[in-house]
């Protein structure tokens, strides 16, 4: 700007309404601007991609219910094995990396983007990703928690959230939102931790093995039928309740996990001889 | 020139704040307002927005074609805004995503243009950053006021610490759902607004027509009635 002013010697002496000025000040002042605003994009880039991955890692813990006392996130994300799911087929893959794959991003990528039909499309997303990340918490070749990825429309906005299950692949072990536009205090209960705790335990496929689960008006008690796949629905926010069924819904049925999930539901059956199904029939 | 500083810096804190005298930057005051520590970043981000564009503008307002002088404001605001959403997205990423499109609208807070146009174009560098530091703080305290009200009585917190515990986490409070709406930002300024005139008389406006007295109206059928 200095050495500007000196070399064009008169340019600040023209009277303010000149034409010459007038341009002159507009393109130095673009300049100017630019330079700073694109320079503060690209410093600060680095730590605002880091803060994302680190935003989903901490609610893929936390959803885990890994313990994270004395750890940072990045060592306690090394307990979480990080998988590419074909959804159609329920089958792994390794046609994508696992660690690098975005399934939001690829949701809206033509070359993975599996668009659905309108009664298939419970959970109004209009279509998905050909691919889903999946996390899966191990001891040994035995799967402990299995952590799948869930979006679907609320009230105003979509909903981006993660589900935990049990090894059984049927018994929810936690659910998180970590991204949505509802009403704080209405909708935005979505988050509320109470509420999130009251899914541990819930069952998503009846014997039938279709979705079941649901949230319903008011609270659920011991004696509400069904209770097991029951959740208090939120008050004062029908619709985002209903946009939380519908959502898990959808990523639990055929067009969901649905075919992953029955695998793996097949596998523990056949790997464990002593089911937990008895019990709980006597129970 | 000290006591000019004083005033661009106290002024606009009580005696012409610009929300509750100047009625300006009402969206921002509804929107941010149901959590406190969402609407305090807000006001922060705001007021340090004010305050640099009214220097950057008053250093250069003796150069600027009264032409193109809106343009060049609104550059100069637009830049200092995404400066800031930057710096929120990387050091405070989970403020960041709840005030979500609202860093954006700072460019069309009427406050920052108005502090701008009305006060940056025509003064020193040193007073017109007072003078933005003083109307974000201004902005700050109705923003303050409301915030605490709306999350204290919405959600029994403050700051996210639960004060009041609420039915839904077995507590006696029942939450009041319309505080954590929009509206009831509306009730609280207006309140607020009532509170500072009946300490600042002169802020009352007069009213823009009087009643007239009942003997002097036209007679009833000479209007030719509805």
């Amino acid at each position: 700007m200095m050495n500007n002013s000196k070399r064009q010697g008169g340019f600040f002496h023209l009277p303010n309404d000149n034409m010459v000025k007038t341009i002159g000040v507009a393109t130095l002042l673009c300049l100017l601007c630019s330079i700073i605003v694109s320079g503060a994009a690209t410093l600060l880039k680095p730590t605002q991609v880091a803060n994302a991955l680190l935003d989903k890692k901490n609610n893929i813990l936390a959803v885990s219910g890994i313990d994270l006392s004395g750890k940072s996130i990045e060592q306690a994300f090394t307990q979480i094995e990080a998988r590419v799911v074909d959804i159609a087929t329920g089958e792994y893959t390794d046609a994508v990396d696992a660690n690098t794959f975005d399934q939001r991003k690829a949701s809206k990528d033509p070359a993975y983007r599996v668009d659905l039909s309108s009664e298939q499309d419970i959970a109004q997303i209009g279509g998905r990703s050909k691919y889903a990340n999946v996390y899966l918490v191990k001891e040994g070749d035995a799967i402990q928690k299995i952590i799948l990825p869930i979006k679907g429309y609320g009230l105003w906005s979509t909903l981006y959230g993660f589900i935990a299950l049990e090894g059984d692949a049927n018994t929810v072990s936690g659910i998180t939102f970590y991204d949505h536009k509802e009403t704080p205090g209405l909708g935005g209960e979505i988050e509320n931790k109470k509420w999130q705790a009251s899914w541990k335990g819930k069952k998503i496929a009846d014997v039938s093995g279709m979705p079941s689960i649901q949230l319903i008006k008011g609270i659920v008690s011991p004696d509400t039928p069904k209770a097991d796949y029951k959740i208090d629905g939120l008050a004062g926010a029908t619709l985002t309740s209903n946009g939380v069924t519908n959502l898990v819904q959808f990523w639990m049925g055929k067009d969901g996990f649905g075919p992953y999930l029955s695998k793996l539901r097949t596998n523990v059956n056949q790997a464990s001889v002593v089911t937990t199904a008895n019990i709980k029939e006597q129970g | 020139m000290a006591s000019e500083a004083k005033k661009a810096l106290f002024e606009p804190l009580f005696s012409n704040n610009p929300i509750a005298l100047q009625i300006l930057g009402i969206c921002s005051a509804l929107a941010v307002t149901s959590q406190l520590s969402v609407a305090l970043i807000m006001c922060l981000a705001l007021t340090s927005v004010t305050a640099f564009s009214n220097l950057s503008i008053s250093l250069i307002r003796n150069h600027v074609p009264s032409s193109i002088r809106i343009i060049v404001q609104m550059t100069i605001i637009a830049s200092l805004v995404i400066v800031v959403d930057q710096v929120l997205k990387a050091y405070a990423f989970d403020v960041s995503k709840k005030l979500a499109v609202f860093v954006g609208l700072i460019i069309t807070n009427c406050i920052v243009m108005g502090r701008a146009e009305a006060y940056a174009m025509k003064n020193g560098p040193w007073n017109s950053f007072l003078d933005g530091i003083g109307n974000g703080l201004g902005y700050s305290i109705i923003l303050i006021i409301v915030g605490t009200v709306r999350e204290l009585f919405g959600s029994g917190s403050l700051l996210g610490y639960q004060i009041l515990t609420p039915v839904s986490e077995g507590g006696w409070y029942m939450p009041n759902g319309l505080m954590l709406l929009a509206p009831s930002a509306f009730i609280i300024i207006g309140l607020t607004i009532w509170a500072i005139r009946s300490f600042y008389p002169e802020q009352v406006e007069k009213p823009d027509y009087e009643m007239q007295n009942a003997h002097n109206a036209p007679a009833h059928g000479a209007t030719g009635g509805h």
